[in-house]
């Protein structure tokens, strides 16, 4: 059995961590995200690039990654499974937008649901298996069992995991790390899953 | 130029840099401002909607995307008016 | 690996032909399936070269017997998993625990762009039947509904490289014993979305693909559905199935390196293939045929091809793009070729790659110029998505160990 040890829960202006707990005053999502950015402390301009979803998904993943560290695995030893209900709606419908003028390829990049974890590994140098799952709602059975699948294989050592849905001002995106040895945190099962998503 | 400027980084998503901040004849896709293929893109279509100028395909672009001043170069040799 | 994944069924459609066996033919004889766009409401109608499915909705509404108006997404993902089942010939299937791992990027927006423009110009016109089925898990339930499957479906959305990692999630599902029989693979159908998305990104051929050659110009775009259906050692033997292929290695990996180019060393393709080949533990020099991603884009061939010399050295063997019969057929291209590799083991043959004339500049790579009876026991088909995402998977003969 493998062990959460980190999550990261970003919903209605908050943020969510086992250490910290904080809102970010903002008026629109996009406000929010470049505060959230700038908080940060980091130099990423590729993040202006990315589509909201792929930026919230940076942001949770920065966030996360800051407080628990994956730089003693090798990158091939790491996954990364998300999963949404929206696919990629919001940037599909803004893509559909640009094309009553000329279709924009910076867009249309990012109409696939899984752009996020590439923009994920690209960051933090993941090379290991990634999955995306389209679900109803969040789902933590589907989570639990399948990560813990994942990491059965024994190169595999932590897997980057969760929620990422958005979807023009609405989002709830939550990632948590799953790590094989660490034998701290909390037991990965979909309970504890459930619990700190519902923190 | 000035006016290119402007319309490059709200194309280009550069948020982080003001007109000021761009040389004439600085390097778009060397290290300083990091463009990549995908912004090479973004650049054709900002020429083709914005100044009515054509361009064949993404090899042309690399060569007339050299600088802010290369680009304002061509549309003036090439607009289509 | 342990247990044993069998593949009992397998269900295409395509460009090329609207079953298996029209498929196998077409393959056989050369016939490639694109020709300018037809069927869609766009400005490059008559021009675009594409690899459309021959069947209009309706035909197909008709075939699958759907009496609603579902996307036409859904409908090529019937088609294709209706040959599939019919052709694993699982008599007492409800009584087996069944699932659907289906894969789409597009779902479904083919009805949706048609939706939108009237109701961007008006916001009480439209039809709202345009649109409930938009999502990609919409295609997905309105599968299983009509397949009879009941006890678990997924969705899985990962580019290019969906279908093949649908079928990976299939096979686990086996594996640990959580499901008898699953019905994997993935549909995509054309759209002017993915047309126009696509263009703007400038990595079209405005004439007939030419994956592995030098001279290639890009990817031509394409629409269908492949599905095959999985069971266990156990299940085979109790309901006295034919296995007509075996899962017998995969691996998914991520490139790392840009949202949608591939690395120029083809690290995510190499790192995809070897640990295929670890899962299965075989050496190179076992595969006797690669079914290649080969879109024909200068980026993805040149990435895909060094990491296969990196991996075979001077060893390469047989292979080929039957995406220059296809055409790029994105989320279903990983279903669709999975179900081309165990055509190419059932008939002991492999595909040709046409229209390749020059070896790329520095490769040495010449893929397969003939149609070729050959005896083949493993076959390698690599699925690379944009995002990074790169899939290896092994069909081999059903060898008793």
């Amino acid at each position: 059995m493998s062990f959460i040890s980190g999550f990261c829960h970003i919903r209605e202006g908050r943020i969510i961590t086992s250490l910290q707990d904080y809102r970010i005053a903002a008026g629109t999502v996009e406000e929010f995200l470049n505060e959230g950015y700038s908080r940060l402390k980091v130099a990423y301009p590729k993040f202006y690039k990315m589509d909201p979803q792929s930026q919230f998904g940076f942001l949770a993943s920065e966030i996360l990654l800051q407080e628990r560290s994956i730089k003693q695995y090798p990158p091939e030893g790491i996954s990364v499974v998300l999963s949404n209900s929206t696919a990629s709606l919001d940037t599909d419908i803004r893509f559909q937008k640009s094309m009553q003028a000329a279709a924009s390829p910076s867009l249309f990049v990012y109409t696939l649901a899984n752009i996020v974890m590439g923009e994920i590994c690209i960051r933090h140098g993941i090379k290991g298996e990634n999955a995306f799952f389209i679900t109803p709602a969040f789902d933590p059975q589907l989570l639990a069992d399948y990560v813990e699948n994942v990491l059965e294989q024994e190169h595999v050592e932590a897997c980057v995991a969760g929620w990422v849905d958005v979807l023009g001002e609405y989002y709830d995106v939550f990632l948590y790390l799953a790590e094989k040895k660490s034998g701290m945190g909390q037991v990965h099962t979909a309970e504890e899953i459930e619990k700190l998503y519902t923190q | 130029m000035a006016d290119l400027k402007v319309q490059i980084i709200d194309a280009l998503n550069l948020k982080h840099l003001k007109p000021e901040d761009i040389g004439d004849d600085q390097p778009l896709f060397m290290d300083g401002l990091g463009l990549d293929s995908i912004d090479a893109l973004e650049l054709i279509v900002l020429l083709q909607q914005k100044h009515n100028t054509k361009i064949a395909n993404a090899q042309e672009g690399s060569k007339i995307f050299m600088s802010v001043r290369s680009i304002a170069d061509y549309i003036t040799a090439n607009q289509k008016n | 690996m342990n247990p044993t994944i069998h593949v009992v069924g397998a269900g295409v459609i395509s460009s090329i032909g609207n079953s298996y066996d029209e498929c196998f033919k077409a393959l056989q004889n050369g016939e490639h399936g694109i020709r300018p766009l037809t069927s869609l409401d766009s400005i490059y109608k008559d021009i675009l070269p594409v690899g459309e499915v021959n069947l209009t909705n309706e035909e197909l509404a008709h075939h699958v017997g759907m009496d609603k108006p579902v996307t036409r997404t859904s409908l090529l993902g019937l088609y294709a998993a209706k040959e599939a089942l019919h052709d694993a010939g699982i008599n007492n299937f409800d009584r087996l625990r069944n699932g659907l791992i289906s894969a789409t990027t597009v779902g479904g927006m083919d009805r949706t762009e048609i939706f939108f423009p009237s109701y961007l110009k008006d916001k009480t016109s439209g039809h709202l039947s345009d649109v409930v089925h938009h999502g990609c898990g919409a295609t997905t339930e309105v599968m299983a509904r009509t397949l009879g499957i009941k006890h678990f479906i997924s969705t899985i959305n990962t580019a290019c490289s969906s279908s093949v990692n649908a079928i990976m999630y299939g096979a686990r599902l086996i594996q640990h014993g959580i499901l008898d029989v699953v019905v994997a693979g993935g549909t995509d159908a054309l759209t002017k979305f993915t047309i126009n998305g696509f263009k703007s990104l400038m990595i079209l051929d405005d004439d007939l693909c030419r994956p592995f050659d030098n001279d290639r110009k890009g990817l031509n775009l394409g629409e269908g559905a492949g599905f095959v259906v999985l069971v266990s050692d156990k299940v085979l033997k109790e309901n006295n199935l034919i296995s007509k292929a075996v899962v017998f290695g995969f691996a998914n990996t991520n490139d790392a390196f840009h949202q949608t180019a591939s690395s120029p060393e083809g690290r995510g393709s190499y790192d995809a293939m070897e640990q295929a080949l670890n899962m299965a533990k075989l050496n190179p020099q076992a595969i006797d045929y690669i079914n290649l991603h080969g879109t024909g884009t200068s980026n993805n061939d040149l990435s895909e091809g060094t990491a296969i010399k990196r991996l075979f050295h001077d060893k390469v063997p047989r292979l080929s793009s039957t995406k220059s019969f296809t055409g790029h057929t994105l989320g279903a291209s990983g279903g669709i070729e999975a179900v081309f590799s165990i055509m190419a083991l059932h008939h002991q043959c492999v595909f040709p790659n046409l229209r390749f004339q020059t070896p790329i500049d520095g490769l040495d790579i010449v893929p397969q110029r003939a149609f070729e009876k050959l005896p083949l026991t493993h076959v390698m088909s690599n699925s690379l998505g944009f995002g990074g995402n790169c899939s290896s998977i092994i069909f081999s003969k059903n060898l008793k160990r």
